[in-house]
């Protein structure tokens, strides 16, 4: 076994999914040997067939998104003893097809890796401090939070 | 005590205000903020109830009655929508 190892960014510039997931197995080098598996998350801007989305702006709370981020993406590496995670987070304005948020974990299974994924993305929908507002063809709007996921599921302090 | 209160998103938009200090007395919670600046009215009011605001205590979340202390930075925002 060897040292847990996380990768959490937050910026402005895109995301490259290949280049994030390869940043990851560069940084956990000998250690990558032991893992027999892999998953990842890539979420991306979508629009729907019958509207014209130009833009989405990811606002976000500075300093607290960083935490979070961090928080979320340690609390399942832990949790799911994996050997790697990485967590790269956009910000600011966002194009149709544009990667949101890439998550990618390394395991030495199937089951750890999926499920620590899965819950990073979960995790994010209720405890990531951000904000998305949809600007297009029907003026600017304010994406509300689904059914279930308006509230930090996470301890509070 | 003073407070640092930052808004965000949809909420900063309706009040017209990023971030602000607040004087409060000693020992109140976060809730005391929320009723204080309520009486402020207009769109203000809305944060009588909370129910449609979440908090943050100094970047951590938190519940209304959480206590607040001198210097401590109380972030207001609507439920979050990341990922």
């Amino acid at each position: 076994m060897s040292a847990q190892l996380a990768i959490v960014e937050l910026g402005k510039e895109a995301i490259v999914p290949e280049r994030a997931a390869a940043a990851l197995m560069a940084k956990l080098g000998e250690a990558a040997k032991y893992a027999g598996a892999a998953a990842s998350f890539t979420g991306t801007v979508r629009t729907a067939a019958d509207e014209d989305l130009t833009g989405m702006l990811l606002e976000h709370y500075p300093g607290m998104a960083e935490k979070q981020l961090r928080k979320i993406a340690l609390r399942e590496l832990d949790a799911h003893s994996l050997f790697g995670v990485g967590l790269w987070h956009r910000y600011g304005m966002l194009r149709p097809r544009d990667v949101i948020v890439y998550v990618h974990t390394v395991a030495p299974g199937r089951q750890a890796a999926f499920a620590a994924c899965s819950a990073i993305v979960d995790y994010l929908k209720t405890d990531a401090p951000f904000w998305k507002k949809e600007t297009g063809s029907f003026g600017e709007r304010w994406v509300a939070p689904r059914a279930g996921e308006d509230r930090p599921r996470a301890a509070k302090r | 005590m003073k407070i640092q209160v930052l808004y965000f998103a949809a909420l900063r938009e309706q009040l017209g205000v990023e971030c602000e200090e607040v004087e409060l007395p000693d020992s109140s919670t976060a809730a005391d903020l929320l009723k204080l600046l309520a009486e402020r009215g207009n769109a203000w009011t809305a944060l009588q109830d909370g129910a449609g605001t979440r908090l943050a205590i100094n970047q951590e979340f938190a519940e209304p009655e959480a206590s607040l202390s001198d210097g401590d930075e109380v972030g207001l925002f609507p439920p979050v929508t990341g990922g």
